[in-house]
């Protein structure tokens, strides 16, 4: 994070989901593959790790930072604060798909046009 | 010959450490070593050094690349946009020193800006909070002096705070805590088995977004009062148990984080904790403290509160300051597009903000104002960088407990490169002409 936020650190650190032993048995897929995310305010590509801090079944974390920022629930209710934790999420395989780096996931929406 | 500068203080993170050494070259210009420090301290002082840092500002080009223009040329485009805009918004200011804040404030006064703070999108809540009930703290130094009863909540001090425990918190042997970490007891609640909760006594691993419920029943334990079988996920037992030992201590503290700060019920979260506080303080002395994440968000908040009476979301638009989280608030304003320009400063808003906020950003006028490149620099139309506060120039911050404490300057910045005050200095000044004030 302090390495610099264009360098693939940034990345390895932040463009990840951390997902339970449990969860990734339902999914159908290895640990250290690619997943794509998907909620009702977005979708982003990450990659799938074994949880770090578990046990965690049903909850799933992404790092603050720009991956995360595609998926969460922007409403502020009236506090400001957008709600960053507790959005519903959708989480299926995406072999063949990349996890971009800390610039290139948010051009991917303000300049492509993706949601 | 090399040179150590001691007690340097760490530009990191709301614990502001202030123990730091760091080995500078014989010239001073380069940093060959930090000691103290913890591991993102650390790398921050390192990256300061780094080769494929930006020396001069930089505008986006039609194309999407960057050319180089001059600081001049950077004034020029900074004061015009905000001088044009009907409604700028001034965001960030977290990891910049007091100093500059207060010159950006000049700036928004004279420009009617709306002026927030990283706590837009951390502790605003508890800003609310704390408004609405109060907030009985004290200052790290009573904590590792006299506290016996420590909890995080929501928060993970092993990985975004790494030395508040040791400094402070769990294991230093303070005044009355001679035993270090033998005299006292650490709660965690986290939905997690962080590595927080590794280290605690009492670890309740609350259902995701029920904080609310658990302090409440916190609250109810104390009195002794009925509570359903579980709660939150947490068995009444453990609840009950939790209370005693809570109020068996002779100084207590709660330390919170984005645990409660971001989740369902947000400020309401808050009132709760600062209520299970106020109720502590029936049996004992408890006191309560956000774990501010920035190293000066802490600062922003006190200058604008002495400046204008409110801690962030300012809007200096009509001529007087309003406040009015959800209205004035950033993300809001970027929502509803009730901004017509935006300034950054000494924060990240491009990877911290809700994806639709950062839209926002990329279609309006925009200057970032950051020594690094980061999400925000790339969505923003100027980038300038400046010296990096705490390591190439100095400063006054605030630590988490409201404690100011002047940083210390280590290392020179590269050749003619500004500092965030001086930048906004020469701001003002063509802000001023432009406007006709004298």
């Amino acid at each position: 994070m302090e390495a610099g936020k264009n360098h693939p650190a940034y990345r390895e650190a932040c463009g990840i989901i951390e997902l339970d032993k449990a969860d990734f048995k339902r999914l159908g897929a290895w640990p250290n593959t690619n997943v794509r995310v998907n909620s009702a305010h977005g979708t982003v590509v990450v990659k799938a790790v074994p949880a770090t801090q578990g046990p965690h079944p049903g909850i799933a974390f992404i790092p603050m930072g720009p991956w995360a920022n595609r998926v969460i629930n922007p409403y502020t209710y009236s506090t400001g604060t957008p709600t960053f934790k507790g959005t519903p999420i959708e989480v299926e395989p995406a072999q063949g798909e990349v996890v971009l780096d800390g610039i290139q996931v948010v051009y991917e929406v303000v300049r492509g046009g993706k949601k | 010959m090399t040179k150590t500068v001691s007690d340097v203080i760490c530009p990191f993170c709301g614990t502001l450490c202030d123990d730091l050494e760091v080995v500078v070259s014989d010239d001073g210009k380069k940093i060959l070593e930090v000691l103290n420090a913890c591991a993102i301290g650390n790398e921050k002082f390192h990256h300061a050094g780094a080769e494929d840092r930006p020396k001069r500002p930089r505008m986006q080009q039609p194309d999407g690349s960057y050319k180089e223009v001059s600081y001049d040329d950077a004034v020029e485009y900074t004061a015009q946009m905000l001088a044009k805009a009907k409604k700028p918004l001034m965001y960030g200011w977290s990891s910049t020193n007091c100093e500059a804040q207060s010159i950006g404030h000049e700036v928004a006064e004279l420009v009617g800006a709306v002026v927030d703070n990283t706590a837009t999108v951390c502790h605003g809540s508890t800003l609310i909070a704390l408004q609405d009930v109060g907030i009985p703290s004290c200052t790290l130094g009573e904590i590792k002096n006299r506290a016996d009863r420590i909890l995080y909540w929501g928060c993970n001090p092993a990985h975004a705070h790494p030395r508040h425990m040791s400094r402070y918190s769990i294991f230093p042997r303070g005044f009355f805590t001679g035993k270090g970490s033998q005299s006292r007891k650490l709660f965690v609640i986290d939905p997690r088995m962080s590595d927080t909760a590794k280290l605690a006594d009492y670890h309740f691993q609350v259902e995701q977004g029920r904080d609310y419920e658990l302090l409440q029943a916190f609250r109810t334990a104390l009195k002794g009062e009925w509570l359903p079988d579980t709660v939150a996920g947490i068995p009444k037992e453990r609840i009950y148990e939790g209370a005693e030992v809570l109020k068996s201590g002779r100084f207590g503290i709660i330390f919170f984080g984005m645990g409660v700060t971001q989740t369902r019920g947000k400020n309401h979260n808050i009132d709760a904790a600062i209520s299970l506080t106020k109720d502590l303080n029936e049996y004992t002395k408890f006191n309560i403290m956000p774990m501010r994440g920035h190293y000066n968000v802490t600062g922003s908040g006190e200058v604008l509160g002495w400046q204008y009476g409110f801690p962030y979301c300012v809007d200096l638009s009509r001529g007087f300051a309003r406040y009015n989280p959800g209205d004035s608030s950033s993300n809001d304003l970027l929502v509803r597009g009730e901004v017509d320009a935006v300034l950054t400063i000494a924060s990240d808003p491009g990877a911290h903000f809700p994806i639709s906020s950062v839209q926002k950003i990329w279609n309006l006028p925009s200057v970032a104002i950051d020594p690094h490149i980061t999400p925000t620099t790339e969505v923003s139309k100027l980038h300038v960088p400046v010296a990096f506060v705490g390591i190439e120039c100095g400063g006054n911050a605030y630590r988490m407990d409201n404690v100011p404490i002047d940083c210390r300057k280590v290392v020179d910045p590269p050749e003619g490169m500004l500092t965030d005050e001086e930048f906004l200095t020469r701001v003002l000044k063509r802000v001023k002409e432009l406007k006709g004030v004298a």
